[in-house]
């Protein structure tokens, strides 16, 4: 173990290592590739339970120049403890999962090595000491992201929803290079606990800038109102991928990455007010576009959307503990539903809730599974989503009371759409054209596993909180009382409307449609950033560079031809002419040179 | 003696090729690639030699008569990093005009011509040699695609042709005025003391000229797509690789040494024009219906990083003008010679025409979509560190106008995203079933440039750190050290 102690970066290193030996084997490895992929997350679980007394860290120098350096660092902390574990035990789960979901998929040792490099790039986010080393695994996820939601890269739709979560993204990022920009110029340094140092002493404007472009990166890796639009679209990916990047891992990053700079927001009130209200609008508004959505994946996308919502108002009121909490939960709870679903279309042929139904008695362990993922995504006790959302609540509540009442609401919907999809796949008659089947024990093990976390992790708060220095917060009897109640009516709201057909009542068609689509957010960026930029990008080639400028180069090309006649007989001429002019200016240099040097 | 063999090598062995053109073609490129193959190890050893002695410079040429000499070289930090990147590019090109049948002789010398040509642009240390070695960069490159070009070639040549030789008529008359007015025709005894002070403002201006074209600096970059489209690969590979690179090299040599005040006065100016390359460039890029015009106006996006990078002047920027220059070097030489294989395969550039070469060309898609990441800037390649150092070091000078770069950032990532959509993305074509996958000739091209990408992406301080004297030196003299 001293060894993982020593060298955290080995939870890199070792998953880049089996990337690249899995692609440059990608005709040769075959069924072997899963097996070998996993020693990657085991890796990393193994340097995360070694540095759970305190890691080690160190630094390889970039770049020097003069006095001036940047250095990637590692730096195994309290922090970094917990997500090696969440990304460890997630990623190992999904390994194994996907040796029985993606059998006989042309492309497997493609996505084990995707995987295993995802792998190394989350492990390479969690365990940077530095905002450079911090930025590379970030962008390296993202790259994942992209290359695995387009995993099935001949179907359009998959290839546009790759391009699409690329984009958006990026778009965060590159508010994060300018928050970056800003603290390098204010502070001297990127490495964090340098940064971190001087939070308290930097200008309010400018730690407020800094924060607000940091919580720009963050809104858009974890899918937060207005950037959340990628993240349905990405469901285009493998599901166990979906479980992994989308649900669990890549996308709670954003609130990594704000619990790991905390102290800049704490200095920082208005990036902080900022978090907390693009948090709640997203936890109540995805809710709501959750329980319109035909497709299961779409369900929980949603849902992911708004449990990171959760998250983002945890830590706009300053409860980052908290919002951890529910990181971890999550990713327990998430993960599963995501690996249930997948279990669920590999045994019934299809995603659409509409033409599943009844799977419980073909299916029952799979069922068995997604039941506790339910109960645990709804807030009902003593599953673990029951004790970290009660702490969100609370905490949110306390801080900010219309956001606190407008979390409760949101639960009540997570109830009523979790009730809503469970009654449509696995209730009632079954409406599927195919018989549907019970998936092998290699996708059900894994599911086994985290159903357990889904419902035990709860008591995982105090040694959490303790572990990450703080104090749980203990349980508030009102509170939980309220929310457990709200979601129990939501739950059975959501059974009693759960129809299969399109439209539920057609009283709502209307506000069903509006809330299917996401309440236009799409339609509108669409219509007014991706339509716009790409006339502009028309017109700036066909007037602009064309007809302007090239022009204007053109034009007095011409006018001097006209006037010398010099390049009409240039372009009539042949080789000859061309040497001859080329001997002109030798013989002119010559004469130049010889002058000088005389 | 060692630096005279540098600029020799490639120049006798371009004589070498020409004679050797009556033999049959395999014979020919055989010796081209042996004549650049011992000119990258040549250039390797001399890199790990110049870069581990302090101070980090070498000079050559015939001294013993420096007074009345003008083959004068010398090599420091500055040159280092260009001239390796010259020799590998050179080989790169040979390996990719490996199917050549058009009078190869003749291509494969005036391949290793316009590399001599190119590497004595670095070396050189005396102002006629300079300006003779600059000009004579045009005459190879001129053929190449006037020769050996696609349908426009004839007006892109002549384009390409008059577009740079006017720029460097003016840089001519400004490398007169020094040379006349100071009499000091060394360039590493060149210095801001040593031009008359009303001087200065003209010379900085006249050498801009001939800079600008170069780089080139938005608005006088039409040449450079035009010239790409109608360029042979090799073409191509050299022309973005290593001749762009003449440009910024020029303004960190001559122009910043020559008038430190001038450039301090005019950065404004640059940083304004760079930011618009980056942000236009990439707009532009965003437009184009042909791949080879799509990487050509994503190089002015990337030259554009160069031009802010030394606007910006301090020793971090400097360093990091020198890791983009090298870093564009790499990734465009890569996506160039792609595009080129892809055209003798499929004969059209068009992104309509094209699609689905996942499916059908995986190894080359595979490539493609590597060195559209890399192109895109993405993090652990070559693109990242530079541009990065650029961002922060920018944003000390030019504060909240970043925020454009950013945007350039993302339309760096719209432009790249398109190209891989659009080409290797989406289903199968019937149109392109059957295509060949990359040959071992072809691998051997492609796969030490991804390599090397990968290398800069993670150790940038393997070039940076033989530019930190230079830069340091450099950003004292404009005031930004």
């Amino acid at each position: 173990m001293s060894v993982l102690h020593e060298m955290p970066y080995l939870a890199v290193l070792v998953p880049l290592a089996l990337a690249v030996v899995l692609a440059a084997g990608v005709r040769f490895w075959g069924n072997a590739a899963a097996w070998i992929a996993l020693l990657g997350p085991l890796t990393g679980l193994a340097v995360g339970i070694a540095s759970i007394g305190g890691g080690t860290a160190g630094t390889f120098t970039w770049i020097r120049v003069g006095q001036t350096v940047l250095r990637l660092g590692y730096d195994a902390n309290a922090l970094t403890v917990v997500m090696l574990l969440v990304v460890g035990v997630v990623a190992s789960c999904v390994m194994v999962f996907s040796i029985g979901y993606m059998h006989g998929e042309k492309g497997y040792v493609r996505y084990y090595a995707l995987l295993s490099l995802f792998t190394a790039a989350m492990a390479a986010l969690v365990l940077a000491a530095d905002l450079v080393s911090l930025f590379v695994g970030w962008e390296l996820v993202g790259a994942c992201s992209f290359l695995l939601i387009g995993f099935w890269y001949a179907k359009p739709s998959a290839a546009e929803a790759a391009r699409k979560a690329f984009m958006v993204t990026r778009i965060g990022d590159a508010a994060m290079l300018l928050g970056m920009a800003v603290l390098w110029n204010a502070t001297g340094t990127l490495e964090l606990s340098a940064v971190l140092g001087k939070a308290a002493t930097l200008a309010p404007g400018v730690a407020t800038a800094a924060a607000i472009c940091v919580l720009l990166g963050a809104v858009g890796k974890s899918a937060q109102f207005p950037l959340h639009i990628w993240l349905p679209d990405a469901m285009e990916g493998p599901t166990p991928v979906s479980a992994l990047i989308h649900a669990a891992t890549m996308v709670a990053a954003g609130v990594f990455l704000i619990a790991r700079v905390w102290p800049l927001f704490e200095v920082a009130p208005a990036a902080r007010g900022l978090a907390l209200t693009l948090g709640t609008i997203t936890a109540l508004g995805a809710a709501t576009v959750a329980l319109a959505q035909r497709d299961i994946k779409k369900v929980l996308a949603w849902s992911t959307i708004s449990q990171l919502g959760f998250m983002f108002a945890a830590l706009g009121v300053g409860a980052w503990p908290v919002a951890i909490f529910h990181l971890v939960t999550h990713a327990a709870f998430k993960a599963l539903l995501f690996l249930s679903a997948g279990s669920v279309i590999h045994g019934s042929g299809t995603q659409d809730l509409a033409e599943m139904g009844g799977l419980a008695k073909k299916m029952p362990l799979t069922a068995a599974c997604w039941i506790a993922g339910v109960v645990s995504l709804a807030g009902i006790p003593p599953a673990a989503g029951f004790f970290s959302k009660d702490e969100v609540v609370a905490s949110v509540l306390h801080a900010a009371p219309w956001a606190g009442v407008a979390l409760f609401a949101a639960s009540a919907l997570t109830a009523a759409y979790a009730a809503r999809a469970t009654r449509l796949a696995f209730f009632g008659e079954p409406r599927g054209a195919k018989p549907a089947h019970e998936s092998p024990w290699t996708m059900i093990a894994p599911l086994a596993l985290l159903a357990v976390g889904a419902l035990g992790l709860g008591f995982a708060g105090a040694p959490l909180a303790a572990l990450l220095g703080h104090e749980a917060e203990p349980l508030s009897v009102p509170i939980a009382a309220t929310a457990v109640s709200l979601a129990l009516v939501g739950a059975f709201l959501g059974w009693r409307s759960a129809r299969p057909e399109a439209s539920a009542d057609p009283r709502f068609a209307a506000l069903t449609r509006a809330a299917y689509s996401g309440w236009g957010v799409d339609a509108f960026a669409d219509r007014f950033v991706v339509r716009p930029a790409t006339a502009l990008a028309r017109m700036a080639d066909a007037m602009g560079d064309r007809l302007a400028i090239d022009g204007l180069a053109e034009g007095v090309a011409t006018m001097a031809s006209r006037v010398g006649g010099l390049l009409a007989e240039i372009q009539s001429g042949d080789g000859q002419w061309y040497a001859a002019l080329m001997a002109t200016g030798v013989v002119v240099l010559a004469a130049a040179a010889v002058w000088l040097v005389r | 003696m060692t630096l005279t063999l540098l600029a020799l090598i490639p120049l006798g062995g371009a004589a070498l090729v020409w004679v050797t053109g009556r033999f049959r073609p395999a014979t020919v490129r055989v010796a081209a690639l042996v004549v650049a193959l011992i000119q990258l190890a040549f250039t390797c050893v001399l890199a790990v030699t110049v870069a581990t002695h302090t101070p980090a410079t070498m000079t050559g040429g015939l001294t013993s008569a420096a007074s009345t000499s003008f083959w004068l070289l010398r090599v420091d930090g500055l040159a280092l990093p260009l001239i390796v990147l010259t020799s590998l590019l050179g080989v790169i090109a040979v390996l990719a005009s490996w199917r050549v049948e058009l009078r190869p002789g003749a291509h494969f010398a005036l391949l290793l011509g316009l590399q001599a040509a190119v590497t004595l642009v670095f070396l050189a240390d005396h102002l006629v040699l300079f300006y003779a070695a600059w000009e004579a960069v045009l005459i190879p490159m001129f053929f190449l695609i006037g020769g050996w070009g696609h349908e426009g070639r004839r007006h892109a040549a002549m384009k390409f042709f008059i577009y740079t030789f006017a720029g460097s008529a003016l840089m001519l008359i400004g490398l007169l005025l020094v040379g006349f007015t100071t009499g000091e025709l060394r360039i590493s005894a060149l210095s801001s003391g040593i031009l008359d002070p009303t001087l200065r403002t003209l010379v900085f201006w006249l050498l801009v000229a001939g800079f600008a074209v170069k780089v080139p600096i938005v608005p006088f970059h039409t040449w450079l797509p035009e010239a790409h489209v109608e360029a042979p690969t090799a073409g191509s590979i050299m022309l973005a690789g290593v001749l762009l690179k003449m440009g910024g090299y020029g303004l960190l040599r001559f122009a910043l040494p020559l008038a430190p005040e001038a450039a301090h006065a005019a950065a404004p100016v640059f940083a304004t024009l760079g930011i618009i390359g980056i942000v236009y460039g990439a707009v532009v890029a965003l437009a184009q219906t042909d791949l080879k015009r799509l990487v050509a106006y994503s190089s002015i996006a990337h030259m554009g990083f160069v031009v802010l990078a030394i606007a910006t002047g301090s020793p971090l920027a400097l360093a990091a003008a020198m890791l983009v220059m090298v870093a564009h070097g790499l990734t465009s030489a890569l996506l160039f010679l792609l595009v080129g294989q892809l055209y003798e395969r499929t004969h059209t550039r068009s992104l309509a025409r094209l699609g689905g070469l996942l499916a059908t060309l995986p190894v080359w898609a595979t490539i493609f979509v590597f060195a559209s990441l890399a192109s895109l800037g993405l993090p652990g390649l070559a693109g990242f560190p530079g541009e990065l150092v650029t961002f922060l070091e920018g944003f000390a000078s030019w504060g909240w106008w970043m925020v454009a770069v950013a945007l350039g950032v993302v339309l760096a990532g719209a432009y790249s995203l398109r190209a891989i959509r659009e080409v290797a993305q989406g289903p199968e074509k019937p149109e392109w079933a059957g295509l060949r996958d990359l040959d071992l000739i072809e691998l051997a091209a492609a796969v030490p440039l991804a390599l090397l990408i990968v290398v800069m992406g993670v150790w940038p301080s393997v070039v940076s750190g033989v530019m930190d004297p230079v830069a340091r030196a450099l950003s004292a003299l404009v005031g930004r050290g």
